[in-house]
């Protein structure tokens, strides 16, 4: 299956001594191999070894480093330091084009597909024998075979936009099988898959496995790598912490090993009280999407004050346009969305702002903030145009100035000042200027887009914090997130959307996860 | 009474051949456009391509004798032209608008610079009104067509303009084939330029180009960038351009000339008001600087 | 971070004044020395040339003044650019709208009969009704239909070139001198005043310096101001914060077109008292005025100054012409190439520049890596 991948002449293999496992030489050998950014210590001195036949799981938490090793192993970054053998060889990396001919494939975590192209088409992009003429013609039979080969079946015809998620992850799976790829890396798999469209995924790689492939996963969770991996490696703050196969490791020494410190699964302290009065109400929404289909169709649900609902539900499911219909950004086709004593369906976003609807955006950098402007005039970014923050036409600089670091210090948002311009801020301290300026309003309710995603533990612990206090004193949220841990954590009830239809509402105390999981992929319960 | 006799007594094929002169360097000009375009590059200094074309074209034709020497010498020139702004917009990642009208800018000051004497000097052998680039063109068109669709060139050329992240990732270099469109698109215009001065009128002026540059820029967006459709939007245009100078007989000229760009200005809103389907929108990452993902 | 040599580019997305001027002056040496070789290659000595322009333009005090002519329309118009630009609305009609302006201001002029008093302050505000006008179809279709403002502004460039044509040799026509055409000359109520000795229309002047003060205020200071810079910085952004994109671009535009109608006032009122032919009414006024407002780098302050450099640019010109015998289109050349390595340079205004050879074994500071910091490391979903 493809061609071979090109050798410089040269040193023997070199078997790397490790934890005394198989003496035969290593696919992939990472030795030492650091990476620095300005002011970070991306990769620091790391080495593992994988082996053909064998899925590896590459676990550690978001900003640990393993983005940034699979992209030195890509070509897209140098490492500082270190060196990477294959198949006991050393090699230069200096472009993807190395790297795939070198027989590494890459999955990515955002797909790399052009929508409008075809499947075939998308395919014969990356491969060079299909000649000039009619390439897409020529690789659908590789398509097909492949397919059945490893369990990806795809129809060559069909054009991108068309695939469902996991049907396009098959696309890039193939690309990179298709190109000739021995050693094959996924980039968190899973975060758009349903529970049962990853298993099938984790069917997928054990046929890889069985045909002598090595398998690099990345994930951060730990469920995935107890089901699907055989060893794995764990890394934290850039460096290797331990390197173990599966049978030596279970979730809790794994989870230490990612955090460094035992970790809670359970935020404590989750209060059970009920209010009377619903903070939201949704009756039979319908809401179309960018390309005019329906994406929310007839939901329903309400949301008491002082309670947490969590919406479950794979990404592309109608979060975002119910998100959206929820806080004025886009318009409902049918139904009612009622705040206490107001109904506010269609009303604008400056509207819902003025009765109590807080938003806090999925995307913290284009929509969340401005980044090119201060920290001080993102705080006021919706507010400016009232008193104290404006008199008459005008804008009342040293009110906002007051404003922003009175919030500085309550939200403890780490700046060197209000002037700083917003960009300069980590992610972390982003989202902290983003629930100041949200909730320092006192909303009657908050909408809340994957609210810690791309954070680290100790921001995640943060901002969790925050929503409960606020949903502790009385307001009610709706936490919309992929992350199922959190919404477990943090919700009181759970809601599943599937293809824009809620599947169910449970108690969050009451479910299972697999229970989740069916719902999320289009049971009823 | 008498527009109806008119009409009647114009043939139709006469229109259309008319049409068709007008339209020839439209459609050289379009298909360069949405080629660069098609990569994800808008380049707005066709005008200055086309005037540049057209005064080398013409000296070329006019030192040696041979207005097909001229027509080289234009499309060469015209490329040259695209070269500086590709390295503007694509190696130093300047906002490709800009860069383009820079590039008119400059185009149109230094024709006129060069240019200045050779005014009024008539070609001795010009290129006759209707001549082989018309059905040249429309070849062009096919082959373009073709190739953009049906081959590997063609897939790695519109992947460019979708998505060029996953063309990278894939190995390929986004950069040199960006720049290839470019000085392709370059190498057309130039050659629509040279077309005007040696053959639709053998001559050189200042600022002959009139604007049509603009035209063409928005006849590619109308062409939905399919090569195909440009033969039919450039004839189009082409027809409509001849109508209207023909009906200066009875309405004074200025309000004429304006109806090409007003005819712009329509086809562009019919051309939005239509483009909510995918097949016909625009590249994805069109006047989009590639950066390669800088952390 | 790059490592050029012995000189390291560090990626710092703050700019600094001084950088700005520096990087600014170094792109206009860039061009000035490129135009160099042009007029070399075309027979002139450049070092020749650039010193009878300085000469004859600044050295000499009845040349001196010229540069302030077409600075007046440039400021006017840049004014109005630069807001324009800020809304993100790439208005590259400013020719156009001037020239409505013109049309507005001899109509007022010449063929209505309003009292002397009058006369000039109804010229200047039925100019820049006509200046918002010319801009208000193509922001519509803008706002409305997603269509290319850039093309369709400059479409009603030349729609508004023929028409000032037309009218000039047609239904207005006044006498005609040696087969220019042109209408009747402006009644002295409606002749604007100079500075003595000089052609500076001062009062259109004054008119420029205090827009520019008055947008500084606006965008700063001012509630309007504030969703304008939103908007243009991040029309998602804007939205989610409340802000109307239709009401804030609309009017953004409708002041842009405006301004640049009241440059167009200026011209006919202050210098030609008559409307003629429009490539003589605005030598390509609008087209600079974008260069103009681009080097002010968003501050509405600076485009006094850029206004009066590319005054300089005309004047040399002009010089150019009468003393090198060079055509006029020189000054397109100038332009152009400014305009190219000021957007070429433009990434310098990122980096910071700093000297140092040999630059292995630095001590890295040993931070931690937490989450990605936010400067746009963070991966969004597609």
């Amino acid at each position: 299956m493809g061609e071979p991948p090109d050798m410089p002449a040269g040193q023997p293999p070199i078997v790397p001594s490790g934890a005394g496992e198989m003496a035969r030489v290593p696919r992939l050998s990472v030795r030492n191999v650091t990476k620095t950014f300005p002011g970070v210590i991306a990769n620091a001195d790391v080495s593992l070894a994988i082996h053909g036949g064998e899925v590896h799981a590459l676990l550690g938490e978001n900003g640990a480093g393993k983005t940034t090793l699979m992209n030195i192993l890509y070509g897209i970054y140098q490492p500082d330091a270190g060196e990477i053998f294959i198949d006991g060889r050393r090699v230069d990396i200096r472009s993807p084009r190395d790297a795939i001919a070198h027989g590494l494939g890459m999955v990515p975590q955002h797909f790399l597909l052009v929508r409008r192209h075809t499947v075939a088409e998308n395919v014969a992009l990356g491969l060079r024998e299909t000649g000039f003429l009619f390439p897409a013609r020529r690789v659908e039979e590789q398509i097909r075979e492949a397919g059945e080969r490893y369990g990806l079946a795809v129809d060559p015809h069909a054009h991108v936009w068309q695939l469902s998620i996991s049907e396009q992850q098959r696309v890039e799976i193939l690309k990179a099988l298709l190109r000739g790829a021995e050693i094959l890396v996924l980039d968190e798999p899973t975060s758009v898959l349903t529970p049962q469209e990853a298993a099938q995924l984790f069917t997928v790689l054990k046929r890889m496995k069985a045909e002598g492939h090595a398998v690099i996963f990345i994930t951060h969770k730990l469920d995935e790598v107890m089901e699907a991996a055989d060893r794995v490696t764990v890394l934290r703050k850039g460096k290797v912490i331990g390197t173990e196969p599966i049978t030596a490791v279970d979730k809790r020494t794994l989870a230490r090993m990612m955090v460094g410190r035992d970790v809670e699964f359970q935020l404590p302290g989750r209060l059970d009280t009920e209010g009377d009065r619903a903070a939201l109400t949704v009756e039979d929404l319908w809401v179309r999407d960018d390309r005019d289909l329906p994406a929310v169709r007839g939901v329903s649900f309400a949301v008491r004050q002082g309670e947490i609902l969590g919406v479950a539900g794979v990404a592309g499911n109608g979060q975002r346009e119910l998100i959206e219909a929820l806080t004025g950004l886009r318009p409902a086709e049918k139904g009612r969305v009622i705040v206490p004593a107001r109904e506010v369906t269609n009303r604008s976003a400056r509207e819902l702002y003025e009765v109590g609807v807080a938003h806090i955006p999925e995307e913290r950098m284009r929509t969340g903030i401005v980044p090119q402007m201060t920290v001080a005039e993102n705080l006021v970014l919706k507010r400016f145009r009232y008193p104290p923050f404006s008199r008459g036409p005008l804008v009342d600089l040293r009110a906002v100035g007051g404003f922003a670091i009175q919030m500085i210090a309550e939200y403890g948002i780490a700046t060197p000042g209000p002037r700083t311009p917003a960009r300069s801020l980590s992610g972390g301290n982003i989202q902290k200027l983003i629930l100041a300026r949200e909730l320092s309003a006192q909303p009657g309710l908050i909408v809340a887009a994957h609210p810690t995603y791309g954070l680290d533990v100790s921001a995640t612990e943060q901002i969790h914090r925050l929503l409960l206090h606020r949903r502790n004193e009385g307001a009610g949220i709706v936490l919309v997130s992929e992350d199922l841990e959190e919404i477990l954590a943090l919700s009181d009830r759970i809601a599943v959307l599937f293809r824009g239809e809620v599947m169910g509402i449970v108690a969050a105390s009451a479910v299972e996860r697999e229970t989740l999981g069916l719902m999320m992929a289009g049971q009823r319960s | 009474m008498e527009v109806i006799t008119w009409l009647l007594e114009s043939s139709l094929a006469g229109i259309l051949v008319r049409g068709l002169a007008y339209g020839t360097p439209l459609l050289w000009g379009s298909l360069g456009e949405i080629y660069a375009e098609r990569a994800g590059v808008v380049n707005l200094g066709v005008e200055g391509m086309m005037i540049l074309g057209a005064f080398s074209g013409f000296a070329t034709a006019h030192v040696t004798g041979n207005p097909v020497a001229g027509l080289c010498a234009a499309g060469l020139i015209g490329a040259l032209a695209a070269l500086l702004h590709a390295f503007f917009s694509i190696t130093l990642r300047a906002n490709q608008y800009v860069s383009g009208l820079a590039l008119s800018m400059f185009g149109l000051g230094l024709s006129g610079l060069l240019g200045r004497g050779w005014e009024g000097i008539p070609l001795e052998r010009p290129l006759p009104e209707v001549t082989i680039l018309a059905p040249l063109g429309f070849a062009l068109a096919v082959v373009l067509w073709v190739v953009l669709y049906h081959t590997r060139w063609g897939i790695i050329l519109r992947t460019t303009g979708e998505a060029p992240a996953a063309a990278d990732a894939l190995g390929i270099n986004v950069i040199l084939v960006r720049y290839v469109a470019v000085v392709f698109g370059g190498l057309l215009a130039g050659i629509a330029g040279g077309f005007l001065s040696v053959a639709y009128r053998p001559s050189w002026t200042e600022g002959m180009t009139s604007g049509i540059g603009w035209i063409v820029v928005a006849l590619a967006i109308f062409a939905s960038w399919d090569p195909l459709k440009a033969i039919w939007t450039s004839l189009l245009f082409g027809v409509l351009f001849h109508l209207s100078f023909r009906l200066q007989t009875w309405i004074p000229a200025e309000p004429l000339q304006m109806m090409p760009f007003a005819f712009t200005i329509i086809v562009l809103t019919a051309t939005a008001r239509r483009s909510g389907r995918v097949r016909q929108a625009a590249p994805e990452a069109l006047g989009l600087p590639y950066v390669r993902g800088e952390r | 971070m790059r490592q050029l040599g012995p000189l390291r580019f560090e990626h710092d997305p703050e700019s600094s004044l001084t950088r700005t001027m520096f990087v600014s002056a170094l792109a206009i040496a860039a061009a000035f020395l490129v135009a160099g070789l042009i007029f070399w290659a075309y027979g002139v000595d450049p070092l020749r040339a650039y010193r009878v322009i300085l000469v004859d333009t600044l050295a000499d005090p009845r040349a001196l003044p010229e540069i302030f002519v077409p600075a007046i329309p440039l400021l006017l118009a840049g004014i109005g650019l630069l807001l324009a630009f800020r809304a993100q609305f790439y208005n590259i009609g400013a020719e156009g709208q001037l020239l409505a302006g013109t049309i507005a201001a001899t109509w007022i002029a010449v063929f209505t009969s309003t009292p002397g008093p009058l006369m000039l302050p109804m010229m200047f505000i039925t100019g820049f009704l006509a200046g918002a006008l010319w801009g208000l179809l193509p922001s519509l279709l803008k706002l409305r239909l997603n269509v290319n403002e850039v093309i369709t502004t400059l479409m009603m460039n030349y729609i508004a070139l023929y028409a000032v044509s037309w009218l000039v040799t047609g239904p207005w026509k006044g006498p005609s001198v040696r087969g220019f055409a042109y209408t009747d000359t402006f009644p002295d109520s409606a002749w604007l005043p100079y500075l003595p000795g000089t052609r500076i229309h001062w009062p259109t002047l004054l008119l420029g310096i205090a827009l520019a003060i008055l947008v500084a205020f606006l965008l700063n200071r001012t509630r309007f101001g504030f969703e304008i810079r939103v908007q243009g910085h991040s029309p998602e952004a804007a939205r989610y914060a409340g802000i109307n994109p239709l009401r804030t671009t609309l009017l953004v535009m409708l002041i842009s077109g405006g301004f640049a109608g009241l440059a167009g006032v200026g011209e006919v009122a202050g210098i030609h008292h008559k409307l003629l032919d429009p490539s003589q009414v605005s030598l390509g006024y609008g087209y600079v005025a974008i260069i103009a407002a681009w080097l002010a780098r968003g501050n509405p302050l600076a485009v006094i100054v850029t206004a009066v450099f590319f005054g300089l640019i005309y004047s040399s010109g002009d010089v150019m012409q009468v003393s090198l015998q060079m055509p006029a289109r020189v000054t397109d050349v100038f332009n152009g190439l400014i305009l190219f390595f000021l957007i070429g340079s433009e990434r310098l205004l990122h980096y910071r520049v700093r000297w140092m050879p040999a630059a292995t074994n630095q001590t890295v500071p040993a931070t931690l890596p937490e989450e990605q910091a936010a400067s746009g490391r963070e991966r969004w979903k597609s």
